[in-house]
């Protein structure tokens, strides 16, 4: 059979997860990286993280909107998902996702970004005429109160949902690592380390994911880069980085030493199948790269555009490397047999409907929402945008 | 009542054709409630099935059988809810078997040109292993997998999503997409026919006996006796999912 190689299960030639479940865990990471990297501003006070904080807050929404998308294309039956909401099989680590998915977007993101941007949806409110107004009496709920008690007790909640939302970005994604880890029947996957290295590499990817959105938006509003708020993410980044490469570096040591019954087949897929995508992509190119760069900056000083130079290359870097990440948990995990004798091959299509394109598409998505949710409400303070500095 | 001629006609067929028990059942399993018969009490039942591996020679009807009765897809690859695996296995080297299963078995294997070669050569039929803990029906995120009260691990096509996670979950490679209703499929262990008294297609086919059916709440099942005296192993026990597909004479070698 073309594509195959060695023995594989007669029902395992069709690969059953395609990119789609990629950009699943790769969309929700991002969610979550972004948004704690906007609680560093809100509860643990890094105050030169202040020109990030509502950039991120809208960068994670904007991806969260998309995040099930994928899922709900890649769904035999996408008019029945409904049913995980009405009758949610409780013992199912799936199941709980729209829960958590719920929570997350309704509860901690939208109620977040709403007390943030009250007082400017209100004044905005005031301000317009005809749509526009409508629009943001709409947002505002028509509830114009921005007196200094109403205000305080919007920065009170705010920053309350801030906290809750902290362990809730947390669940989110380390969820989305237990709907893997949980797997028995699939060593490749099966790990507690999952939900935590989920976790951290969405850390990573969201931070970087945050910071290069700020540099490409300062570059085309022509206004200068904050270069303190920069290197204050880069250097979160760095933390974030070490954490996970250690974390990952501690699964692939264990499964090495421990070398158990699948320890040959899996390595050999990596020696083989996965070569590039893990060895090149991920590990050197999305890791060792990026993480040496960022290092570099601690220790040397550079000027302002070589640093930006710096940053841009090893966000867009870091991006790629945690995207191959995904791809080698959910597409690696398909490659070889649960009999642990053979190998298949993953074909991506073009234009089918779990092809590359449906795969770009939803990651075009999230950056045109984003614009949208720029325009809609501006991360920046009012009188920048005004002078249009 | 309305009774046409070509109704009466209809329904006496099946009474003379189901005799007994089975025709009571009939109209229950046309309703798709086979467990409300009045003479099937799905609590008095926990079937499994029985492998003998030394009788096998993989003729492949069971897989024939299956396909026919149960309308499994025989022009796509990766469909089957039973196939047969044929081992060949080096003593010295038992790590790394040679397996095959051409179309699963289907057609039937031919003989082997290496006979005699110092290696020993066996046949494995598989089948949903209808787990008392089965994973497939831990991850369902809607329930539509679930284990019936007399230990057959089903799935509800009105009700399954498509998300595939319960492929992922078994160990054994027994599920698949159905790729006409877009939904999961396995082995129903002929739930259609061992409700109304009939064993399964396979066991039904299988020239040689390897495969019976059984019911281990039945005192008077010859399982009881064969386990008994018969050294019994299932697929993959360290998966600890409570298989019920017994295999007599299993090696090692097979995973």
């Amino acid at each position: 059979m073309p594509g195959v190689e060695g023995y594989i299960y007669p029902n395992e030639v069709e690969l059953q997860w395609s990119i789609l479940i990629v950009l699943y865990p790769y969309l929700t990471g991002l969610v979550a990286g972004a948004f704690i990297l906007a609680s560093l501003e809100r509860v643990f006070n890094v105050k030169a993280l202040k020109p990030t904080y509502r950039l991120a807050l809208l960068t994670a929404l904007a991806f969260l909107i998309v995040a099930p998308l994928p899922l709900q294309m890649h769904l035999g039956h996408p008019e029945r998902s409904y049913e995980m909401y009405l009758t949610p099989h409780t013992e199912s680590a799936m199941a709980m996702f729209g829960f958590v998915y719920l929570w997350y977007l309704m509860v901690v993101l939208v109620l977040e970004i709403w007390f943030d941007y009250r007082k400017e949806l209100v004044l905005t409110w005031r301000a317009s005429t005809g749509w526009t107004k409508r629009l943001y009496g709409a947002l505002s709920l028509w509830s114009g109160d921005i007196s200094p008690a109403a205000l305080q007790l919007d920065d009170k909640l705010g920053r309350i949902i801030t906290v809750i939302g902290i362990p809730s970005a947390f669940l989110l994604h380390g969820y989305v690592g237990f709907i893997f880890g949980s797997i028995k029947a699939n060593p490749w996957w099966s790990t507690p380390l999952m939900p935590v290295v989920f976790l951290f590499s969405a850390i990573v990817s969201g931070v970087a994911a945050v910071m290069l959105v700020y540099m490409a938006l300062a570059t085309i509003r022509k206004i200068p880069i904050d270069m303190k708020c920069v290197d204050t993410v880069a250097k979160y980044l760095l933390y974030a980085f070490l954490v996970d490469f250690s974390l990952e570096l501690l699964d692939l040591i264990h499964r090495l030493y421990e070398a158990d019954e699948s320890f040959r087949a899996l390595d050999f897929m990596v020696k083989t199948r996965l070569f590039t995508s893990q060895i090149i992509v991920q590990i050197l190119l999305g890791t060792f790269v990026p993480i040496l760069l960022l290092a570099l900056v601690q220790f040397k000083r550079f000027s302002d555009p070589v640093r930006r130079l710096i940053y841009s290359v090893s966000g867009v870097l870091t991006l790629i490397g945690i995207f191959a990440m995904r791809w080698n948990v959910v597409i690696g995990g398909q490659l070889f047999s649960k009999s642990f004798l053979g190998y298949t091959t993953y074909k991506l299509e073009f234009a089918t409907r779990e092809g590359a394109l449906s795969a770009i598409i939803f990651m075009i998505a999230p950056l045109v929402i984003l614009a949208v949710l720029i325009r809609i409400f501006p991360p920046w303070p009012a009188q920048e945008d005004a002078s249009g500095r | 009542m309305d009774q046409t001629r070509r109704a009466f006609l209809e329904k006496a067929g099946i009474y003379i054709f189901l005799t007994g028990a089975a025709s009571v059942a009939w109209e229950y399993v046309e309703a798709r409630t086979p467990q409300l018969a009045p003479n099937y009490k799905d609590t008095d039942h926990w079937w499994g099935m029985i492998i003998d591996v030394e009788k096998c020679i993989g003729c492949g009807s069971c897989v024939r059988a299956c396909k026919a009765e149960n309308n499994v897809p025989t022009d796509e690859d990766g469909r089957f809810r039973t196939w047969v695996e044929r081992y060949r296995v080096d003593p010295l080297n038992a790590d790394h078997p040679d397996v095959a299963s051409p179309n699963g078995g289907y057609d039937g294997f031919t003989a082997l040109d290496q006979a005699g070669d110092g290696v020993k050569v066996f046949f494995v039929p598989k089948l949903c292993n209808h787990c008392a803990d089965a994973p497939c029906v831990q991850v369902c995120p809607v329930g539509a997998t679930f284990e019936s009260p007399d230990g057959v691990v089903l799935v509800d096509k009105d009700r399954c999503l498509g998300c595939r996670y319960c492929v992922q979950a078994c160990p054994y490679g027994s599920r698949y997409i159905d790729s006409r209703t877009h939904t999961a499929d396995k082995c129903t262990l002929c739930y259609h026919r061992i409700t109304k008294g009939l064993t399964t297609a396979c066991c039904e086919v299988c020239p040689t006996g390897t495969r019976q059916l059984v019911d281990l709440k039945n005192p008077n099942d010859p399982v009881h006796e064969f386990m008994r005296t018969h050294k019994i192993h299932v697929l993959k026990p360290q998966m600890a999912t409570g298989a019920k597909v017994y295999y007599n004479g299993l090696d090692g070698a097979v995973r």
